[in-house]
């Protein structure tokens, strides 16, 4: 494999990562807003209880995706900073309050309230100008005025594209987060949350994957190099429905206790899907980070000093692990935390 | 206000913001280990309470100093990208290496908060001890890529301004890397010491306190005396070699931290007062004969070089002397009060009268302005480079103009969170008092 597509390949799977957890983080935090005051249903102490300790792990993802790109690709930040200023400065202000009101929120109980709608629509605001910056990379919405890019708001904010991207972009959040809240809600055998969460993954699965085709539809003409791509593609994108179908299946399946849906079962299919469905749409996006001005071989970093920088990566994560199976094991699995009251 | 310039008050004032909630989340888990020591050693239940309240301080401001980080960690990108470009190709080690303390230190101080009752004793004081170390060593990463910035090595530009021969391990260890790395750390244990002596004071000062919580926050000053005391002394020693390394690596600086203009042997030290342009020298100044020399090369007869040297457009702006005086002048002042306190207490046996609490309630506040004293001069003072002698700050900026936007509503979240935390901690501590914690032992 070429270094730069190796290194492509990482920061793909830093960012699939990120998905994933930005996912259950923002979602949970929608969650939370929405279950906070319901006394009918513990689902949104579940989604808090499973909040606290993580969203930090998942701030270092982002931080980690950040770190990667300049340091694999130092030749895209001219451009890329010059394009992204405003979504990623307003997405940083966002959840600076997010993550600033969620901590002050566990220790100033009488503002419980204010503080988890702030958390419940940063977790709906923040996703939305992230996965706004997909239709960007597409072409269509870049000019070059006196050598320097600038970014098309207004065709931008015109194009229904965006709307779809969005509408894509949060459909997928609450649905993986409400997939793993019931995963985590059965860990915890707490039943009434379990119902709640299944419920909603039940109608939002196959929303999601129907504005997920359609978004494709609504690419701009410029764009059209990357349906091109999707279309020449269809064995991956065609595996990727295949275990959505089978993940949503699995939501129906009884288990020996004669309760409906194997949550976990369902959970890894889901886990898979995207993950095929990323890496097919990244594929599709190659060689280009964005189109056309900017490819992955012209940003590559000098190919020696990217394996010295890999070496580094494989010794830190080698060293993390067992303090991700430690934090695991606490958080995710021992049921005197799950359990609290 | 041009864009390079709003780019510069941004980012200048977001590491500002930032560093104040940094130091305090690199120097507390020193404090808290050092009171579960206390607590293991002398089983008194006083200090396993005060690591119990200190960390929840800490948690709170935890969430401040990641959120703050994250902005200036994307905003030098988003601001700096020319320089960006370079840092990617020569140091990005230290950002790397940086992420990987960070995830230490956030999987650890989860496991402190969260789990603390599910562990036993001696696995709590380790990942306390985790979360210290993950803080520190990302303290001195993000100083090495500073320190690389300041002295920068490891790398040659050709003509065209490509980056060739690049040694990671040279631009690593550049030459103010080691020396400013325990600049950065011991003033950062200094300064969250006198912050702790700050608030014990200030609740000894109270009248109506019962005589066990008047115990406890007396074991608290002790603890931060002691540490307080060592660690500014260490931080002037060290402070010292500092400038020294600055003598030998950037004069110009060293000059312009002075005011000195014509280069001369035994050199005078200038405390105090401005540096006047017209004049060519500082005026309204304390001048301590000779001791400038002394500083910089360790004999009276040292040669300093002086301003005049270099062409004026390369000189930082003048009022960088004044930036260093306050942090030098803090420095030695809270050198003599913890000694002074600790003579009283230890070795006079007498009880802290009123003025010397008061003196130690603004030690805290002072100690965080030496630091972003310390931290402006250092970045001013290499003004008019972001790369000393290689990249100006002019061509290391971004060009959209969106800067104006971010500008504004920064500076406002900024104000709004500092006085939101400060309203939490003590809506918080309000809520728990020592009293209720106390009795509850
Ligand atoms: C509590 C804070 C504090 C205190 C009391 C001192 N310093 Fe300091 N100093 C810092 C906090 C600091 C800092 C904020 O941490 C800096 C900014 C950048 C850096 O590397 O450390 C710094 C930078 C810094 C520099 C510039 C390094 C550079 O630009 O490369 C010098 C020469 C000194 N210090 C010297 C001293 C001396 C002689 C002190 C005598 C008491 C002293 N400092 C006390
Ligand atoms: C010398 C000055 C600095 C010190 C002492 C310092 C220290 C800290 C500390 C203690 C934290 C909290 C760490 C945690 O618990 O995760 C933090 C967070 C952070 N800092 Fe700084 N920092 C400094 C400067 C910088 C700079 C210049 C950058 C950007 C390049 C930066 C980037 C970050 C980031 C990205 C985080 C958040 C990490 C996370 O997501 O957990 N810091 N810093
Ligand atoms: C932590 C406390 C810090 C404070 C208070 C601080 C303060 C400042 C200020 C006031 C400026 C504007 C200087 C001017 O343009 O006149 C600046 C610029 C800058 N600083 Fe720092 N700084 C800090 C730490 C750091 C660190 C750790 C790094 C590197 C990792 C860094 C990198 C930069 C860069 C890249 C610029 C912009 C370019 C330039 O003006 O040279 N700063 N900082």
């Amino acid at each position: 494999m070429e270094a730069s597509t190796l290194a492509i390949t990482i920061l793909w799977s830093l960012l699939f990562i990120y998905a994933m957890l930005g996912s259950l983080d923002f979602g949970a935090g929608f969650w939370g807003m929405i279950y906070g005051k319901d006394d009918r249903t513990n689902a949104g102490q579940i989604a808090n209880r499973f909040l606290s300790p993580t969203w930090e792990v998942t701030n270092v993802f982002f931080v980690i995706f950040v770190v990667a790109l300049v340091s694999f690709f130092p030749f895209a930040t001219t451009m890329l900073s010059s394009l992204l200023l405003v979504p990623v400065g307003l997405g940083l202000l966002l959840l600076t309050i997010r993550t600033t009101f969620m901590v002050f929120a566990n220790h100033a109980n009488r503002y419980q309230n204010i503080l988890r709608i702030t958390s419940g629509i940063t977790g709906l605001i923040i996703p939305a100008l992230l996965v706004s910056m997909l239709p960007i990379t597409l072409g269509g919405f870049v000019e070059f005025v006196d050598d320097y890019p600038q970014l098309l708001y207004g065709k931008l904010l015109a194009h229904p594209t965006l709307y779809m991207h969005i509408a894509f972009g949060l459909t997928t959040e609450l649905f993986i987060s409400a997939v793993f809240l019931m995963d985590y809600s059965k860990e915890a055998e707490d039943w009434s949350a379990y119902h709640t969460y299944r419920k909603h993954a039940l109608w939002l699965g196959p929303i999601s994957i129907a504005i997920a085709m359609l978004t494709i539809g609504t690419m701009p003409e410029e764009a059209s190099w990357i349906v091109d791509n999707i279309e020449a593609n269809p064995v991956w994108f065609g595996l990727s429905v295949a275990f959505f179908i089978l993940g949503y299946a699995s939501l129906y399946i009884k288990s020996k206790h004669g309760r409906k849906g194997l949550a976990r079962l369902a959970m890894t299919f889901i886990i898979i899907q995207y993950g095929i469905a990323i890496y097919a749409y990244g594929l599709a996006h190659l060689p280009y980070l964005i189109y056309p001005d900017l490819t992955i071989a012209d940003s590559f970093t000098d190919p020696s000093i990217f394996y010295k920088l890999l070496v580094v990566y494989a010794a830190g994560f080698a060293i993390l692990v067992p303090a991700f199976i430690l934090f695991w094991r606490l958080f995710l699995k021992d049921q005197r935390y799950l359990k609290q009251q | 206000m041009d864009i390079v310039v709003m780019s510069r008050v941004l980012f200048g004032s977001s590491m500002g913001f930032h560093i104040i909630y940094a130091t305090i989340g690199v120097g507390l888990p020193i404090m808290i280990i050092l009171a579960e020591i206390m607590y293991w050693i002398k089983k008194d239940k006083d200090y396993a309470l005060m690591a119990r309240r200190w960390t929840k301080g800490f948690a709170i401001l935890l969430a401040v100093s990641i959120a703050s980080g994250t902005i200036v960690a994307v905003l030098l990108s988003l601001l700096f990208p020319n320089f960006m470009e370079i840092v990617g190709q020569v140091i990005s080690l230290p950002f790397q290496l940086e992420i990987f303390a960070f995830l230490i230190e956030a999987v650890f101080m989860s496991i402190y908060l969260y789990a603390a009752d599910r562990l036993p004793q001696g696995l709590r004081v380790l990942s306390i001890f985790f979360v210290a170390m993950g803080a520190t060593a990302s303290a001195i990463l993000i100083t090495d890529v500073h320190a690389w910035m300041n002295t920068p090595a490891g790398f040659e530009m050709t003509e065209s301004g490509a980056i060739i021969n690049v040694n990671v391990m040279e631009a690593f260890f550049n030459p103010s890397f080691v020396v400013t790395a325990i600049h950065v750390t011991l003033s950062a244990y200094m300064t969250v010491a006198f912050l702790v002596a700050s608030i014990a004071a200030i609740r000894l000062m109270k009248r109506h306190i019962s005589n066990e919580e008047r115990a406890y926050h007396k074991k608290a000053l002790m603890i931060s005396l002691y540490l307080g005391a060592a660690m500014s002394l260490g931080t002037a020693i060290n402070g010292h070699e500092t400038a020294q390394m600055l003598h030998e690596q950037n004069p110009r600086k060293l000059a312009a931290a002075e005011g000195l203009f014509e280069t001369t042997t035994y050199a005078p030290l200038s405390v105090g007062g401005y540096t006047s342009l017209e004049d060519g020298r500082v005026k309204y100044a304390i001048e301590i004969p000779y001791a400038l020399s002394f500083l910089a090369g360790d004999r009276f007869d040292t040669e300093v070089i002086g301003l005049n040297e270099f062409p004026e457009e390369l000189w930082p702006p003048l009022y960088v002397h004044i930036l260093f005086n306050v942090m030098v002048g803090i420095g030695t002042l809270l050198i003599a009060l913890s000694f002074l306190a600790l003579f009283w207490k230890v070795v006079l046996k007498k009880d802290f009268p009123g003025w010397m609490l008061g003196l130690l309630v603004v030690g805290g506040p002072l100690s965080v302005i030496a630091i972003e004293a310390g931290w402006c001069f250092s970045c001013i003072g290499r003004q008019p480079w972001t790369i000393t002698d290689v990249l100006p700050t002019a061509d290391a900026a971004t060009k959209s103009s969106s800067v104006s936007i971010l500008l504004f509503t920064f500076l406002t979240l900024y104000v709004v969170l500092l006085f939101v935390t400060g309203f939490v901690m003590r809506y918080y501590f309000k809520r728990n008092p020592v009293e209720k914690d106390l009795a509850a032992q």
